[in-house]
């Protein structure tokens, strides 16, 4: 664990962060955002391990964060799909690009 | 002297008719406007006559008729001498034009009490007319010089509201537009004038600008060296009030806005367009007198006598040959203010009487004021009888008219100058002044006086004496029908015995330029050309025009184009018109309206597109889709973290 | 390069390539899937890292929960056999720009920073022994619930509230509303 330095290690979170927000920014079907919005999520998760396990390693703060952030997910992605499923019985189709209500 | 407030209530009184007329008028005094419009002149008029009696007899116990100032409000100041007072100068000719104005706008007032019976503005006509009188009479008693403009301005405007008064009429409205033009284009010259003699004596109370600028050899010397195009300060400043003088009291060239302002009601042509307004340039000459005649501007006085002079002949010339009863008048009346243009400019530097033209002026004037109100209100008393203007319907009237037969007689007879008629006494002054003057100068008045006579009694032989070429008036059925109502020929009488004794006032012992009395001369041999010339031309009137028969139209013929130039007002509106079409409409209007309508419109409205263009382009932005708001928070994010960081460390 | 150098490098070139799938694949199935390959790799991270309790969290919730409730949604809303439709062109150029612009940024961030531990060094006996025997699921229970200084029961507790709202919500917001009766 000593040879790998912290760094490299966000370096992978922030990658996937910003695979993930590519994701959001360019899928159009609303799951594969909701996908997106998991990855960022995690890049997080790996992020707050990391620093706890290299810069703070006799306190448990990153775990628990971590944890809760894992919990507040799953809420969240629960809510989404909720919300999806209800966008579908609207507009007919989960395309994001269908939802243009608010255009000129 | 009397007291300060009875002499402002002499104007206030018909400003609180107006006042009360024009917003009550037509709901509350419908039938009653004549009788209040009326009244308060009529209590003006005892204040002017009380007023004069009392500066008269002052200043004949003194010997010495001076220059008062009895009220002064101060109003607009602009630095310690330069100021806008309210201020009321009484001296002999502003007391005597009191009397006048409102001796003349009674009755005035009276006989429109018949004439405009019936008509549907009644109360306004009355409103307007005095508005007229109140703004005549702060004209002429305005102490400073600025007021007097106000004023000025003011009478224009009552004088486009009664000429336009029957405004459902194109030409009476074309009339009272082209009055009001033309004497706003002369009043731009009088403003120039006031701002330059103002500016170069340091004052605007009329006292003080003469009492600075006419003494000679003054502190203010720079107004004689200071020059422009080769003429002095001076000179440009007077001759400019000339200018808005002559533009208001109708001298060629700007005169060409009398005749149409016939159109309004006849009563309204006998006091503004006879009596009263168009002297006021007359009037703004003599006020100004002392700075006139100081012996370096004579320059300025030749032109005010050429000016007058032409026009006293011009006018009479046209009068000869216009068949509208109204419009010979108003070329008559013309011709007699020319008469005192050019007798206040034969101010001779050296000799006897060389101030006679500034008296003979303000008797002619006065004269004047009584015998052509009268025959213009008889000319009214005929048009309400024939309904027609034109000669041609006239005719043989002295059996169906007997008073306003005699009343037009003798108005022809004081205005053809044959005594012992008011009209003699005043034109032999001023003739004798022009003699001294100029002699060519006397000969066109000698001239232009037998014309007078002439087209005066061609008009009087026209329609009391030819027999019509048809009969009319007959299906109104006129058996009964009675001259005129009371109130109509109540003024007849009144002013035709002015009209007669009128000339034996002691004019010159009571109103000279600087106060004191001048013995009266006998005029005696001296008429005698005059009068001669007159009779002569009386004679052929009487002789073409007595008897229905075709020895006018065989005169007319034997001086072809002189008589059409004449009948044509030698073409002097058609040049006007086309100065005003082809010259300024192309060169000036329509240029400035296409820079109203391309440069600053297109600005505006090129802003306009420009800013619906860009909202257009941006709109876009605002697509609805949630993707693109994330793409552009997130790249706002970029943004700013390499800001901050890399640019702000 | 030690072993465990090797297979951190192995897990996280999985890791990340299972994520560039996961974004870029046309059926939405098999997005899932790599989905779920990247987060069983994040969870063998965590167990790399010595944290085992949080990659079993990782593994049952998130594996087992999260990718199964998306796989349900794909089927409810009948993706599952079509292609998915083409990203937008300038957005898709502009996203890539802007994340990679954001991941170069970041980097150059991170490499400028030194990260000082606050702790003694981990890899000492006694630390690592304390520091390893402190992540496992005792302590992590006990100082979940307590009550002292680094208890963390508040939050537990906004926790459960939060996803008590959060059902609640779901179960309203996917409603189908009654038809009125006529």
């Amino acid at each position: 664990m000593s040879q790998v330095p912290l760094t490299h290690i966000l370096f992978v979170s922030t990658a996937l962060f910003f695979i993930g927000m590519y994701g959001l920014l360019t899928r159009r079907n609303m799951i594969t955002m909701l996908m997106s919005v998991e990855l960022i999520l995690n890049s997080v998760n790996i992020n707050f391990i990391a620093f706890n396990r290299y810069l703070y390693p006799s306190r448990l703060d990153g775990v628990f964060f971590t944890l809760f952030i894992v919990a507040i997910a799953a809420a969240e992605a629960a809510v989404a799909i909720a919300i999806i499923i209800n966008l579908y019985r609207n507009f007919g189709s989960i395309d994001v690009e269908s939802a243009e209500e608010m255009k000129y | 002297m009397p007291n300060a407030a009875y002499i402002l209530l002499i104007p206030l009184l018909p400003l609180a008719g107006f006042v009360l007329l024009g917003l009550f008028g037509r709901k509350y005094f419908r039938r009653s406007a004549g009788l209040l419009g009326t009244g308060v002149v009529l209590v003006s008029a005892a204040l002017a006559l009380w007023v004069a009696w009392q500066y008269f007899s002052a200043g004949h116990a003194a010997g010495h008729y001076g220059q008062t100032v009895p009220v002064r409000l101060r109003w607009l100041n602009f630095s310690p001498g330069l100021s806008i007072d309210m201020s009321v100068i009484l001296d002999p000719i502003s007391v005597m034009m009191l009397f006048v104005v409102t001796f003349i706008s009674l009755m005035v007032h009276i006989f429109s009490l018949g004439y405009m019976k019936g008509e549907a503005r009644y109360a306004t006509y009355y409103a307007f007319l005095n508005l007229f009188t109140f703004s005549m009479l702060g004209l002429v008693m305005a102490g400073n010089i600025f007021e007097t403009y106000i004023f000025w301005e003011l009478v224009g405007c009552s004088s486009f509201l009664l000429i336009g008064y029957y405004y459902d009429r194109p030409t009476a409205v074309a009339a009272a537009k082209k009055a009001f033009i033309v004497t706003r284009f002369a009043d731009l010259g009088f403003l120039i004038g006031i701002l330059i003699l103002s500016f170069y004596s340091g004052s605007l109370d009329i006292q003080t600008l003469v009492r600075r600028l006419a003494t000679p050899g003054s502190p203010l010397t720079e107004i004689t060296t200071a020059s422009f195009l080769g003429i002095s300060m001076l000179s440009w400043g007077l001759g400019l009030v000339f200018v808005g003088g002559a533009g208001k009291s109708a001298l060629f060239p700007l005169h060409i806005w009398l005749p149409d302002a016939m159109e309004g009601p006849t009563p309204v042509s006998a006091l503004i367009h006879a009596a009263t307004m168009v002297v006021a340039g007359v009037y703004l000459v003599a006020r100004l007198y002392f700075v006139y005649i100081n012996f370096d501007h004579v320059a300025v006085l030749q032109i005010i006598l050429w000016v007058g002079a032409i026009s006293a002949l011009l006018a009479a010339i046209i009068a000869c040959t216009q068949t509208d009863i109204k419009r010979v008048l108003a070329y008559s009346t013309m011709s007699q203010i020319g008469y005192m243009m050019l007798a206040l400019g034969t101010f001779h530097p050296v000799g006897e009487a060389t101030t006679l033209g500034y008296t003979a002026a303000m008797f002619h004037l006065f004269t004047h004021a009584f015998f052509k109100a009268l025959l213009f209100l008889c000319a009214g008393v005929i048009i309400h009888r024939v309904h027609s203007n034109e000669m041609e319907d006239m005719g043989g009237l002295r059996k169906s008219l007997p008073l306003t037969h005699i009343c037009f007689l003798i108005g022809c007879l004081a205005i053809a100058g044959i005594p012992p008629f008011a009209g003699f006494f005043s034109k032999e002054d001023i003739l004798l002044a022009a003699w001294d003057a100029n002699k060519a100068v006397y000969y066109i008045g000698v001239f232009t006086s037998g014309l007078t006579a002439f087209y005066m009694f061609r008009l009087y032989f026209s329609v009391f004496w030819r027999r019509p070429a048809r009969e009319v008036g007959g299906h109104h059925g006129d058996g009964g029908h009675r001259e005129a109502p009371f109130t109509m020929k109540l003024p007849l009488v009144i002013l035709s015995l002015g009209a007669v004794f009128a000339g034996f006032v002691p004019f010159s012992s009571l109103v000279t330029y600087d106060g004191t009395p001048q013995e009266g001369h006998g005029i005696g041999l001296f008429a005698v050309f005059p009068v001669t010339v007159a009779a002569i031309g009386l004679g052929i009137a009487a002789y073409l025009y007595r008897t229905a028969s075709d020895r006018p139209e065989r005169a007319a013929s034997a001086l072809k184009g002189l008589y059409r130039f004449a009948y044509h007002k030698f073409y002097i509106d058609e040049v006007y018109l086309f100065i005003t079409k082809k010259i300024i409409f192309n060169f000036i209007g329509r240029p400035a309206a296409w820079i109203d309508r391309k440069i600053v419109d297109g600005l505006m409205n090129g802003l306009a597109a420009v800013t619906a263009w860009v909202s257009a382009a941006i709109k876009r932005l605002q697509s609805g889709k949630v993707q693109d708001y994330a793409l552009y928070f997130f790249a706002g994010i970029t943004g700013l973290a390499i800001l901050f960081i890399y640019i702000y460390t | 390069m030690s072993a465990s150098a090797v297979v951190f490098y192995i897990l996280s070139f999985f890791i990340v390539a299972s994520a560039l799938l996961a974004v870029t694949s046309r059926k939405i199935f098999r997005s899932a899937i790599w989905l779920l390959f990247t987060l069983t790799g994040i969870a063998g991270l965590y167990f790399w890292l010595q944290m085992e309790f949080v990659a079993a969290v990782q593994i049952v919730v998130y594996v087992g929960g999260i990718v199964v409730l998306i796989i349900f949604s794909i089927f409810l809303t009948q993706q599952s056999g079509k292609d998915l439709p083409v990203p937008v062109r300038g957005r898709a150029v502009f996203s890539i720009l802007a994340a990679c612009a954001g991941f170069v940024l970041t980097c150059l961030i991170l490499r400028g920073y030194v990260f000082r531990p606050a702790d003694q060094a981990p890899d000492s006996v006694g630390a690592g022994a304390s520091a390893g025997a402190g992540a496992n699921v005792g302590n992590i229970g006990a100082q979940l619930l307590s009550t002292s200084e680094h208890g963390y029961v508040l939050p537990f507790e906004v926790i459960s509230i939060l996803l008590l709202a959060a059902m609640i919500g779901c179960i309203v917001i996917a409603m189908k509303t009654k038809p009125e009766h006529r």
